[in-house]
């Protein structure tokens, strides 16, 4: 079997800062839920007939235009390290890595295109994009079902919609989000007023990871929640609407900061910095505070502040999973963390000695 | 900054940092967890409103009543088995559930109606696409042999199928 890490970590993908409002947006995300009519959902599925489901799937994936050289893997026969590294990457759930039931993933060129298998639902396509690009993410997801529509009989009703394992998805089965960065309104205290104004229209506002987790280095993700009595260009209309609002609120929060403390603000961020550059360890914990810091530096236009790609590079390859994969052996917790101080004074440096604190 | 005790118990590890400005000054809160929760500054955001799934959950809890035994006649669930776990057992389940699920589909999403895309399913699509490539190729074969009125023919029959397509097609 092919190793998954190796696979990847020579993948371009949406880390790359090339979207729109790469600053403030680090991703856009679509994932649309489906399920075979012919078998029961995941949970109440028999291994066996969750092993025929994948076998389908992942037959007719191969048939779709944008997935059809895309390599498939078997979460079983993943490694304790490659499930970690998938989770860490935003391309596998916890909940799909979690166990060694029939499951498995799709991962298509560029990682902008995934799709798992057996997870909550049969069938979850996600379609991941570097910056503000709900359309374009909703277009490759969509185009990918279109395809399937034709190879496989999908659970809906005319009433109902889309048939999904959990009720709160079904009818368009389709969730967007948006992982925003809001270090200004975390700062002036307005960050909780303005996110329950999210959920008051319907949209929900999760951590770094989705859903369960916590909010980490000032980064939300919003999402819509409603599923049902609205199609997929009316939520994304929402969606759209609701998350330029919050970045316009971030933007004139940023800007009273700038007025009432400029000097306290740069002086956090060029430690931030500082710390990057020089410390000698540094928990995954506290890499999260600092990229945030160097992150609104970036947004600010402070001179000498290193790119955007290298640091979505460090925000992702420096957690645990990946540091283990890219020094090919496990380590502990205290080594860890003295090889992830390494590897982002290496990276930094690296990146100025190209020249680069171009970030345009 | 990150081995500090919390700032309140004084005992835990501080696990969560605040910045708060002031007046021109910076202050740094380093709070533990437990703390942090009971003095209602955990990150922002996620307290509050209870998740969509939460909510439903909470719906549920309270629908059914004597009618929990309910069960779906395709893959067995109960109706309190799903009020458990969370997860209906199969596409069947929103037919044999339907008077429990609807008030509170209504109340989670205000809509008891799908509106948005649907699949088109293979058969007749499979069959439309078939005959316009037979009527394309029909269209070519009777331009090549200077059939003119045919091909006119055949082209406004090429016409009808893309427009039925299209209005009944996805998306």
């Amino acid at each position: 079997m092919r190793s998954l890490s190796a696979l990847l970590s020579q993948e371009r993908n949406w880390l790359d800062a090339s979207g729109p409002d790469s600053d403030t947006v680090l991703s856009t995300r679509v994932r649309l839920a489906r399920n075979l009519e012919a078998f029961p959902f995941t949970t109440r599925a028999r291994d066996d007939e969750l092993e025929a489901v994948m076998q389908r799937v992942a037959g007719a994936a191969q048939k779709v235009d944008l997935l059809h050289a895309a390599p498939f893997f078997r979460i079983p026969e993943l490694s304790a390290m490659d499930r970690a590294f998938l989770v860490e990457r935003h391309l596998a759930s916890r909940d799909l890595v979690g166990d060694s039931r029939p499951r498995g993933i799709v991962v298509g060129p560029g990682e902008g295109l995934t799709m798992m298998i057996n997870e909550e639902d049969h069938v979850r396509m996600q379609g991941i994009l570097s910056g503000f690009q709900l359309e374009e993410a909703w277009h490759l997801v969509n185009r990918v079902d279109d395809d399937l529509d034709g190879l496989l009989e999908f659970a809906f009703s005319e009433d109902l919609g889309f048939l999904t394992s959990c009720p709160t998805n079904v009818g368009t089965g389709m969730r967007a989000s948006v992982l925003v960065h809001l270090p200004s309104l975390v700062l002036t205290k307005k960050i909780r007023k303005v996110l329950s104004g999210a959920t008051e229209v319907g949209l929900a506002v999760r951590g770094f990871y989705g859903e369960g987790t916590d909010v980490m280095g000032n980064f939300f993700q919003i999402s819509n929640q409603v599923t049902l009595g609205e199609d997929e260009k009316k939520t994304l209309q929402s969606l759209e609407r609701v998350a330029r609002q919050i970045l316009g609120y971030e933007e004139k929060a940023r800007e009273t900061l700038v007025s009432t403390a400029r000097v306290q603000i740069e002086d956090k961020i060029y430690r931030a910095l500082g710390a990057m550059q020089s410390a000698r360890v540094i928990s995954s914990q506290e890499v999260l505070g600092l990229i945030s810091a160097v992150r609104f530096g970036i947004s600010l236009g402070l001179p000498g502040m290193p790119g955007l790609t290298v640091l979505n590079r460090i925000l992702v390859t420096s957690q645990p999973a990946h540091l283990q994969v890219l020094a090919s052996r496990d380590m502990e917790r205290a080594e860890r963390n003295v090889y992830r101080a390494e590897y982002i004074r290496r990276l930094l440096a690296a990146e100025s000695g190209a020249g680069g604190t171009d970030h345009a | 900054m990150h081995s500090k005790p919390c700032q309140i118990c004084g005992k835990a590890l501080a696990t969560i940092h605040l910045t708060e400005i002031e007046n021109n000054t910076t202050n740094e809160i380093h709070v533990c967890e437990k703390c942090a929760e009971e003095k209602g500054f955990h990150g922002p955001g996620s307290k509050g409103k209870l998740s969509i799934v939460d909510q439903f959950l909470q719906l549920a809890a309270g629908a059914g009543g004597d009618e929990f035994q309910v069960q779906c006649r395709r893959c067995g669930l109960t109706f309190s088995e799903f009020r458990r776990v969370g997860r209906l057992g199969c596409s069947q389940c929103y037919a044999s559930f339907q008077a429990q699920l609807r008030p509170i589909l209504r109340k989670v999403h205000g809509s008891v109606v799908h509106v948005g895309k649907a699949p088109v399913r293979d058969e007749s699509r499979l069959k439309r696409l078939r005959e316009v490539e037979r009527l394309q190729e029909d269209l070519e074969r009777a331009i090549r042999r200077e059939e003119y009125e045919r091909a006119a023919e055949i082209r406004d029959r090429l016409r009808t199928v893309l427009e039925s397509e299209t209005s009944g097609g996805s998306s």
